[in-house]
């Protein structure tokens, strides 16, 4: 009883030392703002694969199988490599928010292809009578998609896309190749000076990640059987 | 694909295609002009210089650096998807059967490892088979490669199995009772043989994730490709030398890609249950 | 029903097979060799694969300091050159490749410290190196880490120098990690970045590379002492045999051309009050 009390005060002092919830506070803001980037990229792509003109669809399947094959931390590293330290590219003035910002781009860049993809399955679940009617009241392309394809298409992908958002939570943890103080980088930093503790440290950490991904998961289903198309 | 996009939507007339035209050209011409605004930073910092890219086409910097690198990055892929499907098939099974406790436990080992990134316990297992001095510090790299992604890609694989397993016609398992198949029989040689088809094109997607992911094994000093590469760019050319592991990369995830695509075309017609298509995996989108 | 089987079974024999594969060259890398025993054996040295003008991976081929040291004491303890056997051992797994019996002895800029005496011993130092800056060969307004206010400054993940001068020096500094120094000094190319930090030795042999040759200085103004012990598993009675050896590349001025060797074209002058260090006969 006395090691373990012993065990959990020098676990506490760890937790004094190091803001873990911090680090897993710029996780859940990368997740949030690379969600909604890769989200509007991902359904430009899967408009442009969809699209009746081939050199759109040519170029959105190359984005994605291009993006889809490549590893996350080639694309970070060569975001912060070539475009900010070779292109001098900045997108602030800060220069830890720089950092930032350039992760939540990287990040965006690679889930946009999976997007793209979960959005497409979602897509040949409308049934083709409903591009059809719209093609018979007039509709052109963008019209079409954007009041009748889309939002069924939408409807039909939130499995997949809610799949891709927890990939996207959990891959936040590579930022930390692009230099974001984020979790990862911090539980190899609290573990490298606080060795005695490494199992409670791993827990806390995945506890964190858990405690994210989770409700996500729930959400998603639950969404995915409220907003189900009856058909 | 292109006989259901022409009924999707109606083909362009004159006027779209004329529109569709002007927009292929602004599009490759923005395009063109981003490659041009790259190379030509790239070209004033000096990092075009062709001394800096000629090293990667020795038989030097090939016998020494990419090949072993590529060996290592293969080594770690190969050990993962065996263990992966190894623990998946255990776990996946566990989570349909009968004994309530046993499904808790796996559903619980399951989402728990779907959860936790791989980076994370990467680092963990890293740092901890250091901490226990049971393996060769050598060795060490590699088998927190493999563990980590054993956990994360064998949760997957478990949850492809159980949905295999559930995508069958009831039918399958009934004609099995039917003529006296014991439960236990029924899934191992009636189900599993028809999922384990079905699920092979998301399966194999897995294992192009496995191989992405294991880049991951650099952060944590696995010398597999990319940290072979890191290491020969570490005397000046790291960027050539990260360009030319993005390309190896791209074209060795692309070629089993293609071979998960093929298969699914393959086997479609060879089980009873659904094959799905590469292109919505439930899971797969995963780091590297 | 029967082709899958065969199919399934050949999964098997390949998931065999692979397995068997990675187990094999797993074993014969144990701790076979006995450190000290000069005759037909061959030694193991663990260096850095990754730090040009110190321990470096070229090809086939091992250069820099670290080495050419290790090369000369293996050679003074009887081994020849190609008994030598270098292996990588990154700063993580020092301390554990020696008490595992996987490397003899570790020439990699591994400082003396009270900490590591605990679990391994040190024979020298080889070499008192010092926290330093490098800049840009045009630069004339850093000086020193207490110039460093409002400056962008590049280090290695997990490095101490960069922690060191953000908390003594220069609370305003912009500190950013990168793996590995070659990106740092990429980013200072470009001017993204003012300095980079880290032991003077590294940053030297850094910049005497081909790529960087002339266009950085070494700001020569040490803020810490690092000395570079050669880490040996505890308990060892080699000290005295490798420390004359140190001495005796020191005496016969083959310690200061490895040294100009590996820095040539810098403007870098190691600390001369500290170097060249002469080790005694016991364990540093």
């Amino acid at each position: 009883m006395d090691l373990l009390s012993e065990y959990f005060q020098s676990y506490l002092t760890a937790l004094e030392t190091y803001d873990v919830v911090a680090a897993l506070w710029v996780n859940i803001q990368l997740t949030f703002w690379a969600f909604l980037c890769a989200l509007a990229l991902g359904t430009v792509l899967a408009l442009m694969r969809i699209s009746p003109v081939p050199s759109f669809q040519w170029a959105g399947a190359a984005y994605v199988n291009i993006f889809r094959n490549t590893p996350l931390t080639i694309i970070m590293t060569f975001c912060i490599l070539v475009l900010v330290f070779q292109l001098q590219l900045n997108l602030s003035d800060d220069f830890d928010f720089n950092f930032f910002l350039w992760a939540i781009v990287g990040l965006s860049v690679y889930h946009a292809a999976f997007f793209c993809e979960a959005i497409r399955s979602g897509v040949n679940t409308v049934p083709l009578g409903q591009a059809e009617a719209a093609r018979a009241i007039g509709l052109s392309f963008l019209p079409a998609a954007r009041y009748v394809v889309l939002p069924q298409a939408f409807r039909g992908a939130i499995a997949p896309m809610g799949n891709t958002l927890i990939a996207l939570a959990k891959n936040t943890t590579v930022a930390t190749v692009a230099s974001v103080p984020e979790a990862a980088g911090l539980m190899k930093t609290m573990i490298e000076f606080r060795p005695d503790v490494i199992m409670a440290i791993f827990a806390t950490f995945a506890l964190g990640f858990v405690v994210i991904v989770i409700p996500i998961g729930l959400l998603t289903t639950w969404l995915s059987k409220k907003l189900a198309v009856a058909r | 694909m292109t006989t259901r996009q022409s009924v999707l939507f109606d083909a362009p007339g004159p006027r779209a295609r004329r529109r569709i035209i002007i927009t292929n050209i602004v599009g490759i011409l923005v395009f063109l002009g981003a490659a041009l605004f790259v190379l030509k930073g790239l070209y004033d910092q000096g990092q075009l210089a062709p001394e800096l890219w000629t090293p990667f086409l020795t038989q030097e910097v090939w016998e020494f650096t990419i090949i072993p690198g590529l060996v290592n990055t293969f080594r770690a892929a190969a050990a993962a998807i065996v263990t992966s499907v190894v623990f998946g098939l255990l776990f996946g099974v566990g989570r349909l059967s009968h004994n309530k406790s046993i499904a808790w436990l796996s559903g619980i080992i399951v989402e728990f490892f779907r959860a936790v990134p791989v980076l994370l316990m990467m680092i963990f297992f890293w740092l901890l088979l250091g901490q226990l001095k049971v393996l060769e510090p050598a060795d060490i790299p590699f088998v927190a490669v493999v563990l980590a992604l054993t956990f994360y890609n064998g949760s997957v694989i478990a949850e492809l199995v159980r949905s295999g397993v559930h995508g069958l016609p009831k039918g399958q398992r009934e004609a099995a009772m039917a003529i006296g198949m014991t439960r236990g029989q029924s899934m191992r040689s009636i189900e599993l043989p028809q999922a384990l088809v079905a699920m092979l094109p998301s399966l194999v997607s897995q294992f192009v994730v496995i191989l992405k992911d294991s880049a991951l094994g650099s952060i944590i000093t696995y010398s597999e490709l990319l940290r072979s590469m890191q290491i020969y760019g570490s005397s000046g050319p790291i960027l050539q030398a990260l360009a030319v592991a993005a390309v190896l990369f791209i074209i060795i995830n692309f070629t089993l890609s293609g071979v998960a695509n093929w298969l699914a075309r393959f086997l479609g017609s060879r089980t009873a249950g659904r094959t799905r298509p590469v292109s919505a995996p439930p899971v797969a989108a995963k780091a590297g | 029903m029967r082709k899958m089987r065969i199919a399934m079974a050949a999964m098997g024999a390949v998931a065999a097979l692979t397995l068997s594969a990675c187990g094999g060259d797993g074993g014969s890398s144990g701790g076979e060799t006995q450190g000290g025993s000069a005759g037909g054996d061959k030694i193991r040295i663990g260096i850095k694969y990754d730090q040009p003008g110190l321990g470096y991976k070229s090809g086939n081929d091992f250069t820099g300091f670290d080495v050419d040291v290790a090369k000369y004491v293996a050679n003074e303890l009887g081994y020849s050159t190609d008994q030598i056997e270098f292996v990588e051992s990154p700063s993580a797994n020092r301390e554990n490749m020696l008490s595992n019996g996987q490397v003899d002895m570790i020439f990699a800029t591994y400082s003396i410290t009270d900490e590591r005496k605990k679990t391994v011993d040190f024979a020298g130092p080889y070499f008192v190196a010092g926290q330093d800056l490098l800049v840009s060969a045009e630069n004339t307004d850093i000086k020193g880490p207490d110039d460093l206010n409002g400056k962008n400054l590049c280090s290695v993940t997990g490095s101490t120098s960069a922690q060191r001068i953000k908390d003594e020096h220069a609370e305003n500094v912009n500190l950013l990690e990168r793996p590995g120094y070659a990106e740092c000094v990429t980013a200072m190319q470009s001017g993204q970045i003012d300095a980079v930090t880290t032991d003077d030795i590294i940053l030297a042999g850094l910049a005497a590379q081909p790529n960087f040759k002339g266009k950085f200085k070494v700001v020569g103004n040490p803020f810490s002492e690092e000395r570079y012990g050669v880490g040996l598993p505890k308990g060892t009675d080699q000290c005295a045999d490798i420390n004359a050896a140190i001495n005796k590349m020191v005496e016969s001025g083959a310690w200061e051309e490895a040294l100009t060797a590996n820095t040539e074209g810098v403007d870098y002058k190691f600390n001369e009050e500290l170097n060249p260090p002469k080790p005694g006969d016991a364990c540093a």
